[in-house]
């Protein structure tokens, strides 16, 4: 259920990094605590975020909540369809629902992040 | 599930926005057990009831209910409510789960010898079935001639194997609908025969919520509260000025000299919604706050209440609300959002 080939945060981001680029975005766990995500602010291309920086922001009916990066880097592409169609972070967290690809820094700061087996962990703990 | 005023409330079942859109379109079940059912019987009830009641309480036939306010001294509102008239001598009023135990103090402080109060909140169940589809589904079970027969704000009593259930035509999503009062012990069979229906999904507080907003009804506690009178949040034909009742100077005294900000809806730019708490500002400067706002499912947009200063209050007015660098520009609107 958890994709193995990608990194997690602990505020429940996802990350998969290829050749100096990283695609984010929020996992199964998150697009269902928020429940209905009605809108999206995604951040601009262009701009440098560092790792754990506010990077977007994701509202549901219920709430707004915000998106940590879980790399340093700078924006280079963002998930334009998300504006119109929201829903596509519940309906397809890990794929559709991406929000935006960076350039990474370096890859320092990748090894902070869980893999798919600690996440796994982090969630089973969370629910008891 | 969420805790809501001593009670474990389903905030969803399966989504907000689809039970939302299929409340709208066929029937949606909600389960309002947390609301308060208070009794007030006796020879002076309806007396007392015309004293401590904004609307008109001696006018009410048997089998006729009625909204209004219980206010303070103050005109503040104490709660809104439903009085149902079972006979000249027997009331039931519905109110909010928060405020069942401060409603039923103040009720008592100001009932006369004649009149007792008794709080059946415990031992009764309140489903409402909501939706365009809710005069069929209901006709099926409790008899259709009858059902059909209940026009808006006005019930019938009814039974389920053997068990008395109250069906007024209410509710709280501006679609064609009815709340069941009934014994608490028949809820769950009950509950099993309105989900058996096709047309029939469970609806939870998100949809509830998000359902009123779209009609631009008040929720307590946030869009009107002891802090406001019925003419601050708007409310005033829900007031009969005609009478005497609790509160009345409050509000002669506002209609003379008027008041600073007014309860008025707002339609968002986009789908981006400002929520409680966001301040309102025209041309910049501060004029009011959000008490009340979400996504609107049928719209697409953010939608909401704010008080503001009544000079802006006007239909299309622009206004951004504001919090934490965020800015969503809005426009003033006449409620319901959405035409029924």
């Amino acid at each position: 259920m958890i994709p193995q080939d990608l990194k997690y945060t602990k505020e429940h981001e996802w990350v998969r990094v290829e050749d100096g680029e990283a695609v984010v975005g929020i996992t199964e766990y998150a697009q269902s605590e928020l429940g209905d995500i009605t809108f999206v602010e995604l951040p601009e291309k262009g701009k440098r975020i560092e790792q754990s920086e506010n990077m977007a922001t994701v509202e549901s009916v219920k709430a707004a909540s915000e998106v940590y990066s879980p790399v340093s880097g700078e924006v280079i592409e963002v998930n334009e369809a998300l504006t119109d169609a929201p829903g596509e972070m519940n309906r397809s967290s890990y794929d559709k629902g991406w929000i935006c690809r960076l350039r990474v820094d370096d890859a320092g700061g990748i090894e902070s992040l869980m893999d798919a087996a600690a996440y796994e962990n982090y969630l089973k703990e969370l629910k008891q | 599930m969420v805790p809501f005023s001593g009670w474990n409330m389903p905030v969803q079942y399966t989504g907000i926005i689809e039970e939302h859109l299929h409340t709208r379109s066929k029937a949606g079940l909600f389960d309002i057990c947390h609301m308060g059912e208070l009794f007030i019987r006796g020879s002076s009830a309806e007396q007392d009831l015309d004293r401590l009641m904004t609307c008109d309480i001696k006018g009410l036939v048997d089998g006729r209910c009625r909204y209004g306010f219980l206010l303070n001294r103050e005109g503040g509102i104490i709660d809104d409510v439903i009085v149902f008239r079972i006979s000249a001598r027997e009331y039931m009023m519905v109110v909010n789960a928060g405020t069942v135990e401060s409603d039923g103090k103040w009720i008592r402080s100001n009932l006369s010898s004649g009149t007792d109060l008794s709080d059946g909140s415990a031992n009764i169940a309140k489903l409402d079935l909501q939706g365009p589809l809710s005069t069929e589904v209901t006709g099926s079970v409790f008899g259709s001639s009858a059902v059909r027969a209940i026009k808006r704000f006005f019930f019938i009593n009814a039974g389920f194997k053997g068990v008395d259930v109250m069906i007024s035509r209410t509710g709280y999503t501006g679609e064609t609908g009815y709340e069941m009062f009934f014994s608490a012990s028949a809820a769950g069979e009950l509950w099993d025969v309105l989900m058996s229906f096709g047309s029939v999904r469970p609806a939870g507080l998100g949809a509830r919520d998000s359902l009123r907003m779209e009609m631009g009804y008040s929720l307590y506690g946030h869009d009107i509260d002891v802090e406001h009178t019925p003419a601050e949040a708007g409310l005033g034909k829900f007031v009969r000025m005609e009478k005497d009742f609790i509160g009345k100077k409050k509000l002669l005294e506002q209609a003379e000299h008027g008041f600073g900000r007014v309860l008025a809806g707002f339609v968002c730019e986009g789908r981006r919604a400002a929520r409680e708490n966001y301040l309102a500002k025209v041309d910049n400067i501060e004029a009011g706050r959000v008490t009340s706002g979400t996504f609107s499912p049928c719209l697409k947009k953010g939608i909401g209440l704010c008080y503001i200063d009544r000079e802006f209050a006007v239909e299309g007015r622009e206004i951004t609300l504001t919090r934490g660098g965020v800015e969503i520009r809005a426009n003033i609107r006449k409620p319901p959002f959405v035409r029924k």
